[in-house]
């Protein structure tokens, strides 16, 4: 392609011409064009690389040590004047105190960052989700391998050979290990994910963990085991379902708030499971899609399909 | 200095030299595994920094999730480059070495 690219700049050929007018060609004068292209390809290519290499890397080290400086002083600009560590910094200081403050009032959660990430600030975290599901639609269109775009041949073969060699299921180890540590880790992430309002984790981190204890059950027992339960349909109705319900649950909050008007949502009381009014369905909505989006990811990697389809 | 104190300067200066030596090594994997105790090093100190909240986070996502696709996508060039090889040796006609070529590209 891109020698093809620097002939049709010099003006040697027509990238059309293949298609255009071989029909009217013998086989055989078409074989000695394409022999005299190749050997003209190959001296060009040669005289480019000759030509092109030495400047081209002296160029490149240059722009790239400007650039790397030029970054570092911007960056080293920017923290010289940030607030000193542990000060306070009087601009932000009237949001910050009312955090601390009035956060477990106003939100019923003890740990204040669930309460500012899932109350205060939801909509970011709502941004946040969307961006790992937009993510994942880019990894899928990218990497999907389904019926309709198994492009050639070769490909399919590859992938084919690919998961069979890399096959890790098969492995005694990584079965029994597998088995003792999945539902440990499947555990420690719901746990993480219903304890958000109360101690550090919540919807992000525990949907991370169980994500990944999800990839570890695909790669100690196949991915068959797991296309039993978790489809390309149940991932994609999990992602919107909790999305669609964080939007409009959040949105309410906000409508009725703004409005000076009671949303009707109990608060609980504060350390409880049940407790921080929204916090907590607004963290499994999260966890969810993150769980998703992270096997998500795994699968697409690695075979190019979610669950199988 | 304090044991704490002195503790997070090891830490920064480890974080640093992690940062460099990413972009010196020239094996991948070692690339990969160095970027992983990057963020492993990076959860210590969130929870010095007492924001616990991001050091799960960036022990789930930055040392395990993160790091794990970058392996399997050294693992898939790997694979492809041993495929390309082996199929070469086995045919070695213009054709395939070009339809290997157009496919990595």
């Amino acid at each position: 392609m891109k020698n093809k690219f620097l002939r049709w700049l010099d003006g040697d050929v027509d990238l059309m011409e293949h298609v255009l007018d071989t029909a009217e060609v013998p086989d055989h004068t078409r074989d000695e064009i394409k022999t005299r292209e190749e050997e003209e390809e190959k001296l060009l290519i040669e005289r480019y690389r000759e030509l092109g290499q030495k400047s081209f890397y002296t160029v490149y080290h240059v722009v790239a040590i400007i650039s790397c400086v030029l970054l570092i002083g911007v960056l080293l600009f920017t923290v010289a004047r940030l607030p000193e560590y542990g000060h306070e910094n009087p601009r932000t200081v009237e949001v910050v105190s009312r955090y601390v403050e009035k956060g477990l009032e106003e939100t019923g959660a003890i740990n204040i960052v669930s309460g500012m990430i899932l109350d205060y600030r939801a909509f970011d975290t709502l941004g946040e989700s969307h961006v790992l599901f937009t993510a994942l639609i880019c990894v899928m269109i990218l990497l999907r391998i389904d019926k309709k775009n198994m492009r050639t041949d070769y490909e399919d073969y590859y992938t084919i050979k690919q998961d069979a060699y890399f096959d890790t299921s098969q492995d005694t180890i990584m079965r029994k290990v597998g088995m003792v540590l999945m539902p440990c880790i499947f555990l420690f992430g719901i746990y993480v994910l219903l304890n958000g309002q109360n101690s550090p984790g919540g919807g992000f981190s525990g949907g991370a963990i169980m994500g990944a204890a999800l990839i570890l059950f695909t790669a100690s027992f196949g991915f068959e085991k797991v296309d039993e339960f978790f489809t390309l349909k149940l991932s994609v109705v999990i992602t919107f379902v909790s999305l669609a319900f964080y939007s409009f649950a959040k949105g309410y909050v906000f409508f009725t708030g703004a409005n000076g008007l009671e949303n009707g949502i109990p608060k609980g009381i504060p350390g409880a499971i049940l407790s921080g009014g929204l916090i907590l369905p607004l963290d499994i909505a999260v966890g969810l899609v993150v769980a998703c989006t992270m096997f998500g990811f795994y699968s697409l990697f690695k075979r190019g399909s979610i669950g199988g389809a | 200095m304090g044991l704490v104190a002195a503790f997070r300067v090891i830490l920064l200066i480890l974080l640093i030299v992690c940062a460099i030596a990413v972009n010196l090594t020239k094996n991948l994997l070692q690339a990969v595994i160095i970027f992983m105790s990057y963020s492993s090093i990076m959860c210590i100190i969130w929870i010095l920094m007492e924001s616990p909240d991001l050091a799960i986070t960036e022990a789930a996502v930055g040392a395990g999730i993160s790091g794990t696709l970058f392996l399997m996508t050294l693992k898939k060039i790997r694979g492809s480059e041993r495929s390309n090889s082996s199929e070469a040796e086995a045919e070695p006609s213009a054709v395939t070495a070009e339809e290997g070529a157009s496919h990595e590209e």
